[in-house]
């Protein structure tokens, strides 16, 4: 359903774009309003793809209320978080549903100006965004008076430097105002005081294209897939050490271990899984144990994991848990904005100790300040690029604290 | 270098404050040294009528913006997990062995220069590097031996 376009047009195509059903979803939105738009999102389950998992309706229904202020629309393309590479399919495969939704998204705030903000990274993919923007305007999508009726709204791509702190909401928008990507103190949420200082709605990629799709084809279409309360489907982004790393789209309750053999093709070389990080690098580590859980939003929160982006990493059993969270830390070293304390010198911390780990020089006691540091970070930093940055780290030494004590020397 | 090109720049972004990311981006692009040198950042800052303090803060805030001269080919190899998982520092030896250079280092005749960054989203190729922004996936050492021979060759062409 989300990804029912890929490989059949290309970004200057929207007419085949049109043909495969493009633009009904805006349509509906126009024809039944706002309210009914709200309500198809409540239907779906739809919570927020880029990691958060927020209900969109939520952040949406704020759309009900007119405001006197301007409102600004955000496409959140700044897919940075490692092992994720989802939005890049759709942006790349299904440009015009993403603008689709975006401008469904705009409509809802009665925004005059939505903005794609693209990861400096996929800067190769801004010309055909451009493209595409360009011909969804000369087709009367965008622009003034869109399908007469009277709503005028445009997109702008704006190319990101690359900084993963600027997937924040409020990073982000410091660095379209032209400053360095540090999130801003909350309150206010840039819900009210975002984009210079308008009320401002950010979305991810896939939440809009989801959006878009269920509007397209009705929400009670969309929920007859999934399971329990995870309705409908979620684009993957499954890599690492799989016969087949790809982006694929999969209903909610199929287990970790069905995703890894039916739809990825099974661990390379016929080896076994040592474990997963689930969302990319902010992520859980999950053990081979708990393969036999269904991937839904439910049951992975009940094991204290999640879901995340989509992206779903596989190690198999060659693979350290020493050297595996030394490349994750060195990450979030690389990443750390230096705002806040916690984060800043939490991940100094990290590296000083998990070097020692490597060198196995590390005392049993430092594992525990790991943990007591990570608690911390988790618990005091400014924004979630801190809250997450010792997850990797603290579930290894949930699931692995004996191949962890290999690296001490007491 | 003359100064044209930036105030080409600055009035195609009306001289807006806010628009100092793409501006910079802009500028990097059309430099032919890609790098903002600090020069170039007085220069903007006094254009701009904003403190200079505040235009370096941007420049060494964003990885994609250079602080220093780079060789005329960056090899950008992904350090982050799933290229690691991957095996990418069988990648990153082959590529300092046969350039006899250390990472961040850039070769004598400024070709090359050898760099490590974050992931960029080519996991489903991993282990990946970019080439002046071009991805280039499903690395081996072979592989990357053939393409730098190729950039060499390139190169030497090009001179």
């Amino acid at each position: 359903m989300i990804s029912e376009n890929f490989g059949k047009y290309k970004y200057n195509e929207i007419d085949k774009y049109i043909e495969l059903g493009g633009f009904t979803g805006l349509k509906t939105a126009f024809e039944k309003g706002k309210q009914h738009v709200i309500d198809e999102l409540k239907i779906s389950g739809l919570r927020g793809r880029g990691g958060a998992a927020f209900p969109t309706w939520q952040k949406w229904k704020g759309g009900l209320n007119e405001l006197e202020q301007e409102t600004f629309v955000i496409c959140n393309a700044d897919e940075g978080e490692p092992a994720t590479f989802k939005d890049r399919e759709l942006l790349s495969q299904d440009p015009y549903k993403v603008i689709e939704g975006l401008t469904i998204s705009g409509y809802m705030r009665s925004a005059k100006t939505g903005t794609i903000y693209l990861r400096e990274e996929y800067t190769y993919m801004k010309h055909q965004l451009e493209t595409a923007i360009e011909l969804s305007r000369k087709k009367g999508y965008l622009g003034k008076n869109i399908l007469g009726t009277g709503f005028d709204f445009d997109i702008r791509v704006f190319s990101g430097a690359g900084a993963y702190v600027c997937g924040e909401g409020s990073a982000l928008i410091e660095s379209m105002e032209g400053k360095s990507g540090k999130p801003r103190l909350k309150a206010p949420r840039i819900s009210s005081k975002g984009y210079l200082q308008m009320p401002t709605q950010s979305n991810n990629v896939e939440s809009l294209a989801v959006a878009a799709t269920i509007l397209k084809i009705g929400a009670s279409k969309y929920a007859e897939h999934g399971y329990g309360e995870s309705v409908g489907t979620k684009l993957i982004s499954i890599c690492g050490n799989v016969n087949k790393p790809a982006v694929y789209e999969i209903p909610f309750g199929i287990t970790l271990r069905q995703i890894i053999e039916e739809v990825a093709g099974g661990v390379e070389n016929n080896k076994k899984v040592k474990f997963l990080q689930l969302g990319g690098v902010s992520g859980p580590l999950v053990p081979a144990s708990l393969l036999d859980t269904r991937y839904t939003y439910e049951d992975l929160w009940d094991l204290d994991l999640g879901i995340g982006s989509g992206a779903i990493l596989v190690a198999d059993e060659d693979m350290s848990v020493i050297e595996y969270i030394k490349l994750a830390n060195n990450f979030f070293h690389h990443e750390s904005c230096g705002k806040c304390i916690p984060c800043r010198e939490g991940v100094h911390v990290y590296k000083k100790i998990i070097d020692k780990l490597l060198n196995k020089t590390a005392k049993k006691s430092d594992i525990d300040y790991l943990l007591e540091v990570g608690t911390l970070m988790n618990e005091t930093s400014f924004c979630g690029l801190g809250q997450t940055a010792a997850t990797p780290v603290l579930k290894a030494i949930k699931y692995f604290r004996d191949e962890l004590y290999t690296g001490t020397i007491d | 270098m003359s100064n044209e090109y930036i105030d080409n720049i600055l009035s195609n972004f009306d001289f807006s404050k806010i628009e100092l990311l793409p501006i910079l981006t802009e500028i990097q692009k059309q430099n032919k040294d890609n790098y903002i040198s600090d020069d170039i950042s007085d220069y903007v800052a006094t254009k701009l009528k904003m403190p200079k303090a505040r235009v370096d803060e941007v420049i060494t805030f964003f990885s994609a913006i250079n602080t220093s001269r780079k060789g005329k080919i960056v090899l950008q190899l992904c350090e982050s997990t799933v290229c690691g998982v991957k095996k990418k520092h069988l990648i990153g030896e082959a590529i300092q062995e046969k350039l006899n250079i250390k990472l961040g280092e850039t070769t004598p005749d400024n070709l090359f220069t050898f760099e490590h960054t974050p992931c960029f989203g080519a996991c489903d190729i991993a282990p990946a590097m970019r080439v002046n922004g071009i991805v280039h996936g499903n690395l081996t050492v072979e592989k990357v031996l053939l393409l730098l021979d190729q950039l060499s060759k390139d190169g030497e062409n090009n001179k």
